[in-house]
């Protein structure tokens, strides 16, 4: 990789990464390159692999990686167990948070940052200074205090919980964040609402990786690349333009075909952005 | 002990108890008989009616068979060959701490149960049992002002014969099972509380248990007193050091609240489990019961079972008095090969007797654990309730979890509800918490501690904190 960076170093290079479940090939072959500061969306219709490739990049073992690599940062990503990629700032905004009864929101949540924080040599907040970064953070999203102290999830209504996921990002502070589906579920409000907090939490040191099946988030946040991924591939990756031509001719247009597709891809930087 | 990094003891990947204090201790010869009754007997300088109570015990427990039908699996026990008493060499019943042996003291600093006042902390009472016999007792001056009676059981014999005399096998008679009946013939010490009429008691009493001599069994009795209108908070632990053979403790513990008493009984049970083969640990056959034997009283058991190679234990409530109260509130974790056979009896006689029973069991590694609770409703026992909640959480899948729930209601005008829960750790729980940063061993841990909340807030406040921790420790290296 020789070619000049448009905005700086690559954070994470995805090179022909394939990974299957259960003996069935859902990835075949992606290649991604996310610069920090980048917000790129994946679209694709349903099974395509984008759920698979934000759970690879967090680390999950359901998936077998079965070739290809992912160098973050310069290190060799798939070779982390899932709580090292988090503590060097990757973050999985999941698209189904899990439920953890009797546990609450606040524990796992201090847990987690000090556990990151010690990794990064930095000391651990005791809980006056963690309850303060929360209470700054909730705001963000419009989190209301007492889902703090339920259990982690548990009860929370579809919003309350992308809400809380886009709260967890906020107060891990992580350096690539992967939001899968985040907008799903979501009403019109809500969506906004978390909208809001993704687009705070933009940065120049903070990249993005969307996962979305539909179009309408990505009018609240507005990526700087998109990548349909089709089948375990990606077929085309553009500009913004991409997902509005995408939502208003589907994605059979492109399965249908990938030629077309693959033309687009090469010309992509200069016309669509 | 306190405010040491969480995740260094999780790496400690042993039994933190496991030392062996090194003290002249005086035994008397292995194996039972009349003989090594009166020794006993003889030894602690007891009146005539307890000989004979013993004497009576043991002539009745010749007569008894092991129970067999608890769910665990152990070798016979060869009951000539245990010690019955063993005691540190001081001279008998130390006047103050200053007269206990050094040794004894570090030991229980080592234990992180400091006995000299100054540093103990402030609110806690201790009666520190070593192998057979108690060695300390805390804030005693300070109890006694209020009229509290905590001391040993040995002094209690001595000191206030009246009161061991009427309430002595007033709950758990002599003969009631096998092993409270060998418990009734040769027990050595154990805590003695006495709260008098309308006193609330300042401050939490506890009893530690030591375990140290080899080949030793340990026979301790607990007997707690609520007179009328008192309440009392009262904690157990206790470890052993890490030894190849098994030891048997069979302990009795018995509670009385009188009318509108409360008595509040917590146990955190860390008794040596064995290695991770099943070689050694402890046979914890123990028989805990309360009676609420005045109108209006109440007695709450919380127990969180860590330790032992095998638990066989259920701590019950006899609910006599009207609108008297009864509670059970149990961890129970095994780990390994450890086996825990574990619940409780409500007997429901006096009316509008209420009981709760929430059983928390967690099998892990080789583990298998039983919850069994019996729930009876007399005749008398107009509008009773009971409500039961027994939840297991299997790590792993060499582990077992069982339930054996038994309901006897002799009265229509009751209501039980009984629910019943059984999963497996999550994958996707563990997932989430790492992908947040918790290493799967604080993610294991987290999630258990959270499966055991409502047990854990029933505790006083050190105690949960210390409860959490050990599970954690219990826990290592179950998922992997």
């Amino acid at each position: 990789m020789t070619e000049a960076a448009p905005n700086g170093a690559a954070m994470l290079e995805i090179r022909a990464l394939r990974a299957r479940v259960a003996g069935n090939e859902i990835l075949r072959g992606i290649d991604l390159t996310v610069r920090r500061g980048e917000v790129h969306a994946i679209m694709g219709p349903n099974g395509s692999g984008k759920s698979t490739l934000a759970q690879v990049l967090a680390g999950r073992d359901t998936f077998e990686v079965t070739g290809g690599e992912v160098i973050y940062e310069g290190r060799n990503l798939l070779a982390m167990p899932p709580e090292e990629r988090a503590r060097e700032g990757i973050f999985l905004g999941f698209q189904y948070p899990v439920e953890i009864p009797g546990v609450s929101n606040m524990y796992l949540l201090k847990a987690g940052l000090n556990a990151i924080r010690r990794h990064r040599g930095l000391e651990e907040l005791d809980a006056i200074d963690f309850l303060a970064l929360v209470k700054q953070k909730m705001s963000l999203v419009q989190m209301e205090e007492a889902l703090m102290n339920r259990s982690v999830n548990e009860g929370f209504s579809g919003g309350e919980k992308k809400r809380n996921e886009i709260l967890q990002m906020a107060v891990l502070d992580p350096k690539l964040a992967v939001l899968d589906e985040t907008d799903s579920g979501l009403d019109i409000d809500a969506l906004r609402v978390v909208a809001d907090g993704i687009n705070a939490l933009r940065g120049s040191d903070r990249a993005m990786i969307l996962v979305t099946h539909y179009q309408r988030m990505l009018g609240y946040v507005v990526p700087d690349r998109v990548h349909v991924l089709s089948g375990g591939r990606i077929l085309m990756s553009g500009g913004k333009e991409l997902a509005l031509e995408l939502e208003s001719r589907g994605y059979s247009w492109l399965e249908k075909d990938p030629a077309a597709g693959a033309a687009r891809s090469t010309v992509q930087g200069g016309i669509l952005r | 002990m306190n405010g040491t990094n969480p995740i260094s003891e999780l790496a400690e990947r042993e039994y933190r108890y496991g030392f062996v204090t090194d003290i002249e201790s005086e035994t008397i010869p292995r194996g039972l008989n009349e003989r090594i009754i009166h020794l006993i007997s003889e030894k602690k300088q007891e009146p005539g009616f307890l000989l004979q109570w013993r004497l009576r015990s043991y002539r009745h427990w010749l007569t008894m068979k092991e129970p067999t039908w608890a769910k665990v699996h152990y070798p016979p026990i060869d009951y000539q060959n245990i010690i019955y008493f063993s005691a540190p060499k001081q001279r008998a019943g130390p006047a103050s701490l200053d007269d206990v042996d050094p040794e004894l003291l570090k030991t229980y600093e080592k234990l992180g149960i400091p006995l000299r006042e100054r540093e103990a902390l402030a609110g806690i009472a201790v009666d520190a049992v070593f192998d057979s016999v108690s060695v300390a007792t805390t804030f005693k001056e300070k109890l006694a002002e209020m009229g509290i009676i905590f001391c040993s059981f040995s002094e209690a014999v001595r000191e206030h014969p009246e009161l061991v005399q009427r309430y002595l096998g007033s709950v758990v008679p002599a003969t009631d099972n096998f092993f409270a009946c060998l418990n009734s013939a040769v027990f050595s010490d154990g805590s003695f509380c006495y709260i008098p009429k309308g006193v609330r008691c300042p401050m939490e009493l506890s009893t530690y248990f030591r375990i140290n001599a080899a080949d030793t069994g340990q026979f301790e009795r607990t007997l707690i007193v609520a007179d009328e209108g008192a309440t009392v908070s009262y904690l157990e632990g206790c470890t052993a050091p890490r030894r190849d053979e098994n030891q048997l403790h069979a302990a009795v513990v018995e509670l009385v609240a009188l009318d509108n008493a409360t008595i509040k009984y917590s146990t955190v049970q860390n008794w040596y489990p064995g290695d991770r083969e099943g070689k050694g640990g402890i046979y914890n056959f123990v028989t805990k019961r309360g009676k609420c034997a005045g109108t209006n009283s109440k007695i709450s058991w919380t127990q969180v079972e860590t330790g032992s190679a095998i638990t066989w234990k259920y701590p019950s409530c006899i609910l006599l008095g009207d609108n008297s109260v009864g509670e059970f509130y149990s961890v129970a974790l095994t780990n390994n090969y450890q086996q825990a056979d574990t619940g409780t009896k409500m007997i429901h006689i006096g009316k509008n007797t209420r009981s709760t029973i929430l059983s928390k069991g967690i099998s892990a590694g080789h583990g298998q654990n039983t919850y069994r609770g019996a729930v009876k409703i007399l005749k008398g026992a107009a509008g009773a309730r009971n409500y039961s909640q027994c939840d297991s959480l299997l790590l792993g899948d060499q582990c077992e979890a069982h339930t054996f729930p038994y309901v006897e209601v002799c009265n229509a005008s009751s209501q039980l509800e009984h629910e019943a829960s059984t999963s497996r750790i999550g994958e996707d729980q563990l997932f989430y918490c790492r992908q947040r940063g918790l290493s799967q061993e604080d993610a294991v841990g987290l999630i258990v501690n959270g499966f055991c909340r409502e047990v854990f807030r029933e505790l006083p406040m050190e105690f949960a904190v210390e409860a959490q921790k050990l599970l954690g420790v219990s826990l290592e290296g179950s998922v992997g």
